[in-house]
């Protein structure tokens, strides 16, 4: 028993050690590429991309985020804020798992989110521009390991974000 | 701890060093194929604009799940991660090739090697075509 175990580490351990070669299709559109980018985008009736990237930092400054990155000729801005991963369904999982095992497994403890905003021009309308966020985040775990790294898809968090930078670019046009 | 566990951490430990026998190399060590793996990282692009082709670099990362990490429009480069159960990180910088024509080269990290696989390079290329509607050349 103990030498199947070491032997399914061993396998374990060489897959992981010489892991080299990147998934085949990242660098693919996917099916669903299109329908993503609808949803991480909003369409702003002005032209001036300057206030506009000047109201999207502000809305990121607001939400706590510390901004990383900006270019005002491409229109980028990047951001990243560190909060607590803790779901308390994972842990109570963990409880009950400790409790038949004695041993308590790593939780979610930690994430690091990171914003992407990106202004340009709209190719449909020529009186407005273009607003798109891309977000990732990193997980951490108990034991401090990355957990999970993943791309966020969840379109009521876009929203919730367009929501506030729409109020943010009609105070900046307003000078309020 | 007993002996059979002793010898079974040994033969983890002696595993984990074998499994990687890539042995440590110089940071600035280049390997044969680098002219080769340049070429099928490097497109020429039919247009002078340099923000035009930045901008739609930036777009099709962004189509691709990327957060961009460093964008220097002067200087002509971008560089961008993708965290989606892996991690890949990507440079692309931008020069001039003649009078008509930007270079374009795009290298990809994952884990501790550059991508050398010419056919992610082709599929990245093309996700820019359908960007930039600008025509894209290899180049020799």
């Amino acid at each position: 028993m103990l030498t199947k175990n070491v032997l399914i580490m061993m396998v374990v351990v060489v897959i992981a050690g010489c892991s080299n070669n990147p998934p085949k299709d990242a660098f693919k559109l996917t099916p669903t590429s299109l329908e993503d980018k609808e949803m991480q985008t909003r369409s702003f009736d002005t032209l001036n991309q300057a206030n506009l990237l000047s109201a999207s930092g502000s809305v990121l400054q607001d939400l706590g985020y510390t901004l990383e990155e900006s270019d005002s000729t491409i229109g980028v801005l990047s951001a990243s804020k560190d909060i607590d991963a803790t779901d308390a369904g994972q842990v109570a999982g963990a409880i009950i798992l400790a409790i038949f095992t004695g041993s308590m497994t790593p939780v979610d403890d930690h994430q690091k989110i990171r914003v992407c905003l990106v202004i340009n021009q709209s190719l449909t309308n020529e009186n407005a521009s273009l607003a798109r966020i891309t977000i990732q985040r990193i997980v951490w775990n108990t034991e401090g390991k990355i957990s999970r790294v993943q791309v966020i898809k969840n379109p009521e968090l876009y929203s919730a974000f367009f929501s506030k930078l729409s109020k943010a670019v009609f105070l900046e046009e307003n000078n309020i | 701890m007993n002996t059979v566990n002793k010898s079974c951490m040994a033969i983890i430990v002696i595993c984990f060093v074998c499994s990687c026998s890539n042995k440590p190399k110089s940071a600035f060590d280049m390997n044969e194929s680098q002219v080769e793996v340049r070429s099928y990282q490097t497109r020429a692009f039919d247009t002078t604009d340099r923000v035009i082709l930045l901008r739609s670099i930036v777009a099709t990362l962004q189509d691709l799940d990327f957060v961009i990490d460093k964008v220097d429009s002067e200087f002509g480069v971008v560089s961008a991660t993708k965290l989606s159960g892996y991690s890949i990180r990507m440079t692309i910088t931008i020069r001039p090739r003649g009078d008509k024509q930007l270079l374009v080269r795009a290298s990809g990290h994952y884990n501790l090697k550059t991508i050398e696989d010419p056919a992610m390079y082709q599929d990245f290329y093309s996700a820019l075509n359908k960007s930039t509607f600008l025509t894209s050349h290899e180049v020799d």
